[in-house]
């Protein structure tokens, strides 16, 4: 009896994932259905789901009108550069946090996250104002400051939690072989860490991917990236609930098959090194 | 060359002392064992030793020349840890030749170094797996040899057995004593094992709260423990203490006597009692004995063929040459 009843629960609780996954999941879905559609479609009530003509206009509209290629460059570099940036900064930060920590450690990183709680645009204006003067204003070298600096909290953090699951004897058996400072996070820390610093890497990248408050505000043309491109398509009036679409699907589509290839270690980086 | 020398140290973490100054002296090549029971500061004592912690005050001399502030490093020390910790990421060849990679040694001299130290500790069928395929005795060994390819001035092991199941642990103490043999270098091995630091040691270090309360050869901590604190801690059943008026009739405070030192009788002898539990050994039968009128329990060691039966009344006769006596302060009374 008491099997039959796991069983059932088990299908039910697979069918309420399924369903929340679904849900959560639907906007992607619908908003890839309707880069496909005809602007027309894409407002047509009762909505259509599968029943309508199947089109690549819109992308061909959206790609004649901007070049894609370049926000995706910009993309690229602006969140590949800021994480990669962050992680250099970070590894010893955490180091120093896991490894050899102070009274203080604990309220260091509390108060490192809260950080995150300051709500942007209460920022901007200086922000605003240091980039003008130090003329950073739309370009990449700026935006990859600013937003590994947003991000920073959240690296440190991961890679703390990361770095206390290795036990301190293995580099203190490093310091006994002779290793210095640099040698024992180089060839004993971080090789042992590579699960953690790629679910952190990868976390990162789709977080600064995905930033659009900092890259709207601080780009025009230059160093806009996909979010610019996303943003660039919606307008106040006019139809263009099909292109914005099919600019949205092709800024996440890189992304989105990121992640899919790298679930396993996504996963691994959300549960903040909870689950070993 | 490996001559340890501690001046005065002390050790405090935040406001508390845990090494009260310290005076210590390691002669090179010799076996050195800090023994006690948990908490007593000897897994510190020995990480100050290494430079793994620094100390308060007082000073470390290695070889004659202060090594107070000179890092883990650069002390020409080799450590091997409860855990091994082995580099999981780096195979056995690796993991070995790890040391003499940070000392910049050309590759052919590493080699060498790696597969002498293999074929020594019987790894060289291992040298390519990595330390998650082995066994903790083999990876004991591994820990080792990436100690000894190093040539340190000395060996700091620390509580190197205790993740080991008993019948490896005494086949590891006589690989780690061949060793010693060998290569003559000075070790020092922390345990809190009473038979490993009798078995390995030339010299004992007896701690109990960060301080020494005795330092002798084992058999010299055996016949003439210092203190009642060194002569229960010390051989195995523990030594039975007596106080009392049996103690007076010796003019001590307290006197104590080993199992060994007692002869058991069915009738006769110096005090009876009633057998409680007996551990059969098969070499040796241990006795507990109950309602002596001397302590609550009497431990003795009997002939593995000596047959009493839980309730029996037996007979003790202490060896009257091998009584310890202790006075108030249960220092020992010569």
């Amino acid at each position: 009896m008491a099997r039959a009843v796991t069983t059932r629960r088990k299908s039910l609780n697979t069918a309420l994932a399924w369903a929340v996954g679904l849900l959560i999941f639907f906007p992607i879905l619908w908003t890839i259905l309707t880069s496909f559609k005809t602007e027309a479609q894409a407002i047509a009530s009762p909505p259509l789901f599968l029943n309508f003509n199947w089109t690549l206009e819109n992308y061909a509209v959206v790609q004649e009108r901007s070049d894609y290629m370049r926000f995706l460059w910009n993309s690229v570099i602006i969140a590949g550069g800021s994480t990669i940036l962050g992680v250099i900064i970070a590894v010893p930060a955490a180091w120093a946090m896991a490894f050899v920590p102070s009274k203080r450690t604990k309220d260091i990183l509390l108060w490192m996250l809260s950080t995150k709680m300051l709500p942007a645009v209460g920022v901007l204006y200086p922000i605003y104002l240091l980039f003008i003067r130090l003329g950073l204003l739309d370009t990449r070298g700026g935006l990859v400051v600013v937003l590994m600096l947003i991000n920073l909290p959240i690296i440190v953090w991961m890679l703390y939690t990361y770095f206390r699951e290795i036990p301190g004897e293995i580099l203190e058996a490093a310091r006994m072989d002779g290793a210095t400072l640099k040698e024992e996070i180089l060839y004993v820390l971080t090789p042992m860490a590579i699960p953690g610093i790629a679910s952190t890497v990868l976390l990162n990248f789709i977080l600064a991917w995905n930033e659009a408050f900092w890259t709207l505000n601080l780009t025009a043309v230059d160093a806009a990236p996909l979010t610019a491109f996303i943003a660039s398509y919606s307008s106040p009036e006019g139809l263009f609930f099909a292109k914005l679409s099919a600019a949205s699907t092709m800024a996440i589509a890189p992304i989105l098959i990121l992640g899919w290839f790298s679930q396993k270690q996504l996963v691994r980086g959300l549960t903040f090194g909870a689950v070993k | 060359m490996g001559r340890i020398q501690l001046k005065s140290v002390t050790k405090s973490f935040g406001d508390v002392e845990v090494i009260p100054p310290l005076d210590l002296t390691i002669e090179d090549g010799e076996f050195t064992v800090f023994v006690g029971p948990s908490g007593c500061g000897k897994s510190t004592l020995l990480r100050l030793i290494a430079g793994l912690e620094d100390i308060t005050s007082g000073s470390i001399d290695i070889d004659g020349a202060d090594a107070t502030d000179v890092p883990p490093a650069k002390r020409g020390l080799a450590m091997v840890f409860q855990s091994y910790a082995l580099y999981p990421h780096m195979t056995v060849r690796k993991n070995i030749a790890f040391p003499l990679r940070m000392a910049k040694l050309d590759q052919a001299e590493i080699d060498k170094r790696v597969e002498g130290a293999a074929s020594v500790l019987n790894l060289t069928d291992y040298l390519d797996r990595r330390p998650g395929q082995l066994s903790g005795g083999q990876r004991q060994r591994v820990a080792i040899g990436r100690a000894i390819v190093r040539e340190p001035a000395a060996f700091l092991f620390d509580e190197p057995l205790s993740n080991l199941d008993a019948a490896l642990r005494v086949g590891m103490r006589l690989e780690i004593s061949e060793l010693h043999e060998r290569l003559a270098t000075t070790m020092i091995y922390v345990t809190h094992d009473q038979v490993e630091a009798m078995t390995m040691a030339d010299k004992i270090v007896v701690l109990q709260a960060g301080v020494i309360e005795q330092v002798g050869s084992p058999l010299e901590l055996y016949r003439t423990p210092r203190n009642l604190f060194v002569a229960g801690f010390i051989g195995s059943p523990k030594m039975n203490f007596i106080e009392g008026e049996e103690a007076a009739k010796h003019d001590a405070q307290t006197i104590g006597i080993r199992p060994e030192h007692i002869t058991v009788s069915e009738s006769g002898g110096t005090w009876s009692g009633i057998v409680g539990v007996s551990e059969h050994l098969g070499s040796d039968t241990f006795f507990h004995i109950h309602e002596t009128g001397l302590a609550e329990t009497i431990t003795v060691r009997a002939d593995g063929e000596v047959g009493f039966r839980h309730g029996d009344r037996i007979h003790l006769t202490p060896r009257s040459d091998v009584i310890h006596r202790f006075d108030a302060k249960g220092l020992r009374i010569e």
